[in-house]
């Protein structure tokens, strides 16, 4: 039989420390405090794979769009009609969808492409001011083109 | 460049990253200036934009090759990014692997289609 080890033993101690195993998203997320760079960090993945997952319904819409007058008429009667099982008013949520993941994800890259031309730009301060201002700048721009959109003017 | 081939190949190194990184920061550069050209003609176009200035625009052959380095750019971007997406999420290296296959299929089929599109315009 081994030795009892004592209390002071480093051997002991050390097994004693707090374990930290892997976080779980939705036990441990929320509680966790996330700063607007994070924010813009995280909807900057969000709204890349929006991009990838509708790079289909992207293409169609160029395709309609350019083809021919008769694609084009039905390009855009996908906006007032609708299209195949979705009614006009989803397509245009989808369509606001995508506008704000381009916007979001414009931004926020500017954001990115300064960050490595700059040094000044990669201090704390200064990465939660311009994360400020690229959810403003995204979330402004989002609202405008979204009332075009929906034909508030 | 040097044999990266049989026993002399490098299978590791940091300039993997380095490639990905800047590639993704070219690629989105390339986009970035597209989206001004585009966002450019269709605000300074006269009147209502109807299907004859929205054609009109890609129907230059100039407009044509800018647009096909552009998807060209956007795979690669995609690609990159799905990629970094995957490594940090998904675990399970069966799931990773046929995750990457379906972004290959998916993008090559995106592509394919924009080329298609622009060139019988």
């Amino acid at each position: 039989m081994p030795p009892l080890l004592h209390e002071s033993d480093p051997m002991t101690v050390a097994s004693k420390r707090p374990e930290f195993r892997n976080i779980n998203a939705f036990s441990d997320l929320p509680s966790y405090r996330l700063p607007v760079a994070g924010l813009i960090s995280i909807l900057h993945r969000i709204s890349g794979v929006l991009l990838f997952v509708l790079l289909p319904f992207i293409m169609w819409l160029f395709d309609k769009s350019l083809s021919s007058e008769i694609s084009f008429a039905r390009f855009r009667s996908a906006f007032t009609s609708g299209l195949w099982i979705f009614p006009a008013f989803i397509v245009k949520l989808v369509v606001l969808a995508l506008i704000w993941a381009y916007l979001q994800h414009f931004f926020a890259g500017l954001r990115h492409l300064w960050m490595d031309l700059s040094h000044a730009a990669v201090s704390k301060e200064f990465g939660a001011k311009s994360a400020q201002a690229v959810l403003i700048a995204s979330l402004l721009l989002t609202v405008i083109l979204g009332a075009k959109l929906f034909g508030l003017y | 460049m040097s044999v990266n081939y049989g026993s002399k190949r490098i299978v590791v190194g940091a300039h993997y990253g380095l490639r990905d990184w800047l590639s993704q920061r070219v690629t989105a550069v390339i986009m970035g200036l597209f989206t001004v050209v585009v966002l450019a003609q269709v605000i300074f176009s006269r009147g209502p934009m109807g299907y004859d200035k929205w054609a009109g625009m890609f129907a230059a052959q100039w407009m044509k090759v800018l647009t096909f380095a552009v998807v060209l750019s956007l795979l690669w971007h995609v690609w990159v990014g799905m990629r970094d997406v995957f490594m940090d999420y998904i675990k399970p290296v069966v799931l990773r692997l046929a995750l990457q296959v379906f972004t290959i299929v998916w993008l090559t089929a995106c592509g394919g289609w924009a080329i298609q599109v622009l060139w019988r315009l």
